[in-house]
């Protein structure tokens, strides 16, 4: 019962004139939450001590891993969509495969530069060709050719179905991603964080790391959920125009 | 299905030059190389390998676009769509198709390739077998590139910057299964199943992503 109760919920939701007073009533809510994780995780990464090694660039990882993260995740994200597109023919899935693909790219963006500025101190390179730099690339190239091929047609509900495909297939990337540290070998230190055994790393930086994390989770929801709304508001800008123009036909 | 095949198979080779041009594209590709990184041979000898699989992967690109959109212009692939066996099935042997006229001539013509580059008989030997092994892999990630671009007027630039991320890891172990025969320390099997394995895998997830791109992207 509850379980069906949910799913009713959740089609509710396809119902964008709901789902737009809903994301203006939790839209401020999530900008507060954000913008206060912020300032806490960035008090507390300048606060936190540095590393007796890596010194003060360290507190590049407080930037860096949870927009790596992130990258992922969105893409997880997208692939979800993607599924409730393709399956239950969601409305809302479309818009918010579409949305979250521009937001995945920037901050996959953002861990690969972030990642180049810490390599240049860390490793003396600004870039090498190990397995996971060179997966994390190729995921912002397969963010980039979704938003390309979004782009490329014109009937937006047909562009979702078949980039819909295009994620799911490309989801493979993500478990390579996720594991390339633990294949092959390479200059990437292995997962410190979420792993078997708890994290191995100390609780001086994973304090401030947590809450990043939390701020940076918190800061791409309120981003897609603002995407979806604008790419709403732009669908009704669209066909109201059309609405327009075919009634100035008929009159003339 | 055997005539969906022979019909291919005939179009493809009688249109345009036919499995030839691929040929061609691939002779270019790799004899660009050398004025590229100056005709020092022991310097080709090692690179020979992955010249010849990213040729061979850029020229398996080359008719990709025309996989479906031939058949869209003209009108027979609603009749595939509508037919009663499964799209799945017909897509496997479209891409089928696809390889036995434009991947596996690259295939054959890369022992002379090899020869031009310097490698010994093993080397050579070993790049035509994964080749042999890992193309059909390129056919099937292709396939889902060209459905989801099928009803693109200029689909062809779109297709390759979808497919080639996909097809990173069929080159990765391609070549290192190639460098692993020359190389001693190196296993050769290990790199060469993982490509088996890695088209196998396509030849299921490929035909079914193209179908339902197909399907869904219809008009």
């Amino acid at each position: 019962m509850t379980e069906s109760l949910a799913i009713t919920k959740f089609s509710d939701l396809a119902n964008p004139t709901r789902f737009l007073s809903l994301a203006s009533r939790l839209l401020p809510w999530m900008g507060g939450a954000t913008a206060i994780f912020f300032v806490v995780g960035l008090y507390l990464a300048f606060a936190s001590e540095g590393d007796y090694q890596q010194g003060e660039t360290v507190r590049i990882m407080y930037i860096h891993v949870p927009a790596a993260w992130l990258s992922m995740m969105c893409y997880s994200v997208m692939a979800l969509s993607a599924i409730g597109t393709l399956v239950w023919r969601h409305p809302l899935a479309d818009v918010s495969h579409k949305a979250a693909a521009p937001l995945g790219a920037a901050f996959t963006l953002i861990a690969l530069i972030t990642g180049s500025l810490w390599g240049k101190p860390m490793w003396g390179t600004w870039w090498v060709w190990d397995a996971r730099l060179t997966s994390v690339f190729i995921l912002f190239l397969m963010y980039l050719g979704i938003i390309a091929l979004n782009r490329a047609m014109d009937d937006p509900s047909k562009a979702a179905r078949v980039s819909a495909v295009l994620i799911l297939i490309g989801f493979v990337n993500i478990p390579i991603i996720k594991f390339s540290v633990d294949w092959w070998n390479t200059l990437h230190q292995p997962a410190s964080v979420i792993r078997m055994g708890g994290p191995t790393i100390d609780g001086e930086f994973l304090r401030p790391l947590l809450v990043m994390a939390i701020a940076y989770t918190l800061l791409f929801f309120t981003l897609h959920v603002m995407a979806i709304r604008s790419e709403i508001w732009r669908r009704r800008i669209a066909t109201q125009r059309r609405v327009a123009a075919r009634m100035a036909s008929r009159e003339s | 299905m055997t005539a969906l095949l022979l019909r291919d198979l005939k179009l493809s080779v009688r249109a345009g030059g036919g499995a030839l041009i691929g040929i061609l594209f691939f002779l270019t590709v790799v004899a660009v190389i050398p004025f590229g990184v100056g005709p020092d041979l022991n310097l080709l000898s090692r690179i020979g390998p992955a010249i010849i699989w990213i040729g061979a992967l850029l020229a398996a690109l080359l008719g990709l676009d025309r996989l479906f959109q031939a058949d869209r212009d003209d009108g027979s692939l609603d009749l595939l769509l509508m037919q009663e066996h499964p799209l799945v099935l017909t897509v496997l042997i479209k891409c089928l198709a696809h390889w036995l006229a434009n991947v596996l001539p690259l295939v054959i013509a890369s022992p002379l390739l090899g020869l031009f580059m310097n490698m010994n008989e093993v080397s050579i030997g070993a790049v035509m077998l994964t080749l042999l092994v890992g193309s059909p892999a390129l056919a099937f990630i292709g396939a889902v590139g060209a459905a989801v671009a099928v009803s693109l007027p200029r689909g062809g630039l779109l297709v390759s910057i979808l497919v080639l991320p996909l097809t990173i890891p069929v080159l990765i172990f391609g070549v290192s299964a190639s460098y692993a025969a020359v190389q001693e320390p190196a296993p050769f099997l290990p790199p060469f199943l993982i490509l088996t394995a890695i088209t196998m895998f396509f030849a299921v997830i490929g035909p079914l992503g193209a179908a339902l791109a197909l399907r869904n992207g219809g008009d």
